[in-house]
């Protein structure tokens, strides 16, 4: 009898990843932060959670029927897409905003352009891009303290001048008031209690216990997940750290309120949505460079316009907008920075 | 400076070398049937020199070309050409070969005897005995030997590197050659180094053959001008330019050969059969193998005649496995997969890899997501998705512009491709569109 063989083109073996692997490992390295974010912020922000990863996944899979496309709900990306979406959103949102973010992430931001593989910008921020543009109250004005403790992190009870809000939104207000001393003389000292206060209240700032999106304020376990995710390659050191580092000199450099080299880096590097986006943002496969040097500009680039819209920007914070607009250089990063060949001059 | 021992990239598949690692090289008794096919060189083709009826001996030139860069071929058994015709080649193609019904007698032309005291013999006939061999490189390209021992005069080679690396997983037939005859390829490498008036060699094994780094190491102990290079086990740390950068530091300029940097790199199994041919004149007729893989009884290694049908050596291998699904001349990660068993094996079967269904499985293939695993580990530090997208595309120019020539189609980014995109398969059309296109000019 005789026997039929399969052909195929060399290699006969392959790696044993895939693009279900790689994000699912990145929901698994997503979930504890998603738990520190329920637990400071009550089931609210569960449902906000839920809410967006079904709306993602439904979005993809309606998409992908009507135009007759084979149905990928099942790779995870949408499931991600709706993760981080809702880890960018504050928990107390109406239920329809992340609904309406994960379709907007889903429908614009991936399916418009092709799918997974082919959409320039990160999905999920640019649902949130769009939240932020339409409903600026809901996004940006924060109202739920984390369990046992205050929006800012810190105690403004005898703090006047300053009304409770996000660390960044503390900073930003006390900064402006110590940049322009002369206009504001009675706020002063409150400005700069709350700015001491802020710089000497870490330990919150690292476990999370601090207002702000649902995702995005543990610190400590989103590095957890962060280095999980470095450990296993499936994220490259480069565009974290390069991101980070920059973000820190330069609010080192000209964060502070007395001249140069008088911010606070550990604090900028804590607050906000800095970790989330450097770790589960920015390094983004689809919409990153892929070169070496790419992903070193990539990152540092990041870290500038970040600081630019933290420091002298209308929003208090920058990390998305940063990465939507360094996503947009990707592809020329990607031209002007080919490797040099083995063997080449 | 430190010499970093290793390249930039590649990737670490499974080594699947324990199959047959620990079994000795067993000979195959010869087929009652060989098939000769008459290129199994890089080179010009060779003419038949035998009809249909015509009797032969072992050792006999039955292929010959005019041309300089070409390898002959000979009768690997005695007996009768039954048919010159063309036959499925372990290459893919059909390729005019010739047939001979074994006598069972080997009955030599000219029975190969040693000559003490052939390291006396000059380079030319050193160089004429090992043309008339027929040798071309055991490694799997095929590349004529004589000619790669004949430099051009403005090319000074001041170093031989003997490829003992096998990075291909599976694969061990040079790892038991190294065992098994290693004063013998010692004695190969001395020739080669007489050839080309060089007082420098390195060998370059892997560390996961650590009996061989030691057994090649003792051998070597008293040998001023040779020592055993132990490498970091990485696919593809045996590519030639990948060998070279790892072993001296030097780096093969792009579209360039190894003696553009002072190297020569050989097979250690072509330098036991260097020394054959030139200590007593045998021809390259027989050659080891390793039969391997999940989807063949009894895995081993074996010295079979060339031209022994795959499925020849299989049966002596104790069969196909049920689930047998794929038949591969070569390792796992640059062989080609197989249509039929009847094909031989020729000069460059390094191995006969059987997959079974689970492992044969073929994946489908999804868009790149941009993940630049490929980018991080192509050993020529190429970017393998770019140049596939622009074949993909139907854009040949603007992937030879990015490096579609450099590719040496080494797998790994294909390997490694968590879309599993076939990027080494667009790579290699795309050369073919290239060529095509070259020839129309």
């Amino acid at each position: 009898m005789e026997r039929k063989f399969y052909i195929s083109s060399a290699p006969h073996i392959t790696d044993s990843d895939s693009i279900p692997k790689i994000m699912y490992s990145v929901i698994g390295a997503l979930i504890p932060a998603g738990i520190a974010g329920i637990y400071f912020f009550g089931w609210q922000a569960f449902w906000v959670i839920a809410i967006a990863v079904i709306t993602a996944v439904l979005t993809e899979g309606i998409i992908q029927f009507l135009l007759k496309r084979p149905l990928s709900i099942g790779n995870g990306s949408a499931i991600l897409t709706g993760l981080l979406l809702a880890y960018n959103v504050p928990a107390e949102v109406p239920f329809w905003l992340p609904a309406v973010g994960a379709f907007v992430g889903i429908a614009v931001g991936k399916m418009s352009f092709g799918g997974l593989g082919y959409n320039p910008l990160n999905p999920a921020l640019v649902g949130r891009a769009f939240l932020t543009a339409s409903w600026p109250v809901y996004m940006t004005v924060f109202q739920t303290a984390p369990r046992g403790g205050t929006l800012s992190g810190i105690d403004l009870s005898n703090i006047d001048a300053i009304t409770e809000a996000t660390p960044l939104n503390i900073f930003e207000s006390a900064r402006e008031i110590l940049l322009h001393k002369s206009q504001f003389t009675d706020k002063v000292p409150d400005a700069m209690q709350a700015l001491s206060q802020l710089y000497s209240s870490y330990s919150n700032l690292f476990i999370g216990k601090i207002g702000g999106c649902i995702g995005e304020t543990s610190a400590l376990l989103l590095l957890i997940g962060g280095f999980y995710l470095m450990y296993r390659r499936i994220i490259g050191w480069k565009i974290p750290t390069t991101f980070i580092v920059t973000v820190g000199l330069l609010t080192w450099i000209f964060g502070g309120t007395d001249g140069l080299f008088t911010g606070d880096p550990i604090f900028h590097i804590l607050s906000g949505g800095l970790i989330l986006g450097a770790f589960f943002m920015a390094t983004d496969m689809v919409t990153t460079p892929i070169t070496f040097k790419g992903r070193f500009i990539f990152g540092v680039g990041c870290g500038i316009l970040t600081t630019v819209i933290r420091l002298w920007g209308g929003y208090p914070e920058g990390v998305s907008y940063s990465i939507l607009l360094m996503n947009l250089t990707t592809p020329l990063l990607d031209r002007y920075t080919k490797p040099k060949k083995f063997g080449g001059k | 400076m430190p010499l970093k021992k290793t390249f930039k990239g590649g990737v670490h598949p499974p080594e699947q070398k324990n199959w047959t690692e620990k079994k000795k090289i067993k000979e195959v008794k010869a087929p009652e049937t060989v098939i000769i096919p008459l290129q199994q060189h890089i080179g010009s083709p060779n003419k038949p020199l035998v009809e249909k009826k015509d009797t032969v001996k072992m050792g006999q030139v039955i292929g010959k070309s005019s041309k300089f860069v070409s390898a002959v071929c000979h009768a690997s058994v005695s007996g009768t050409v039954t048919a010159v015709e063309k036959r499925p080649h372990p290459l893919g193609i059909n390729v005019l070969s010739v047939v001979i019904e074994n006598d069972g007698n080997d009955t030599w032309q000219e029975k190969p005897k040693k000559d003490n005291n052939y390291m006396k013999l000059s380079n030319d006939i050193m160089k004429q005995r090992i043309q008339e061999a027929g040798l071309a490189g055991m490694g799997g390209a095929a590349f004529p030997s004589h000619v790669k021992l004949s430099p051009p005069d403005d090319k000074s080679i001041d170093c031989v590197i003997l490829n003992g690396v096998e990075c291909e997983p599976f694969l061990t037939a040079d790892h038991r050659l190294m065992l098994e005859n290693t004063d013998e390829i010692l004695a190969g490498l001395n020739i080669i180094m007489k050839i080309l008036d060089v007082s420098k060699a390195i060998i370059g094994i892997e560390k996961n053959k650590p009996d061989a780094i030691k057994k090649m190491g003792k051998r070597t102990a008293k040998m001023d001008a040779v020592s055993v290079l132990p490498l970091k086990v990485k696919y593809p740390q045996g590519a030639e330019k990948q060998l070279i950068k790892a072993a001296t530091g030097r780096e093969v300029p792009s579209g360039g050969l190894p003696m553009d940097v002072g190297c020569l790199v050989h097979n250690v199994g072509t330098t036991l059969a260097v020394y054959e041919a030139v200590s007593s004149k045998k021809p390259l007729i027989e050659r080891v193998v390793t039969v391997t893989g999940p989807g063949v009884k009894k895995p081993g290694n074996v010295k079979v005649r060339i031209g022994t049908p795959f499925q020849h050596i299989i049966d002596s291998c104790g069969g196909y496995k049920k689930n047998a699904a794929k038949i591969i001349n070569g390792g796992p990660m640059m062989g080609i997969s197989q249509i039929t068993d009847e094909v031989p094996v020729i000069k460059g079967t390094s191995g006969i890899l059987v997959l079974d269904e689970k492992t044969a499985q073929l994946h489908k293939e999804k868009p790149c997501i941009a993940c630049a695993r490929c980018v991080d580990i192509c050993p020529m530090q190429l970017v393998p998705s770019h140049i596939a997208s622009y074949i993909e595309y139907k854009d040949v120019d603007k992937a030879q512009k990015t490096g579609l020539l450099d590719c040496m189609e080494c797998g790994s980014c294909s390997y490694i491709c968590p879309s599993k995109r076939n990027l080494v398969q667009y790579i290699k059309l795309g050369k073919m569109i290239w060529n095509e296109k070259q020839q129309a000019k």
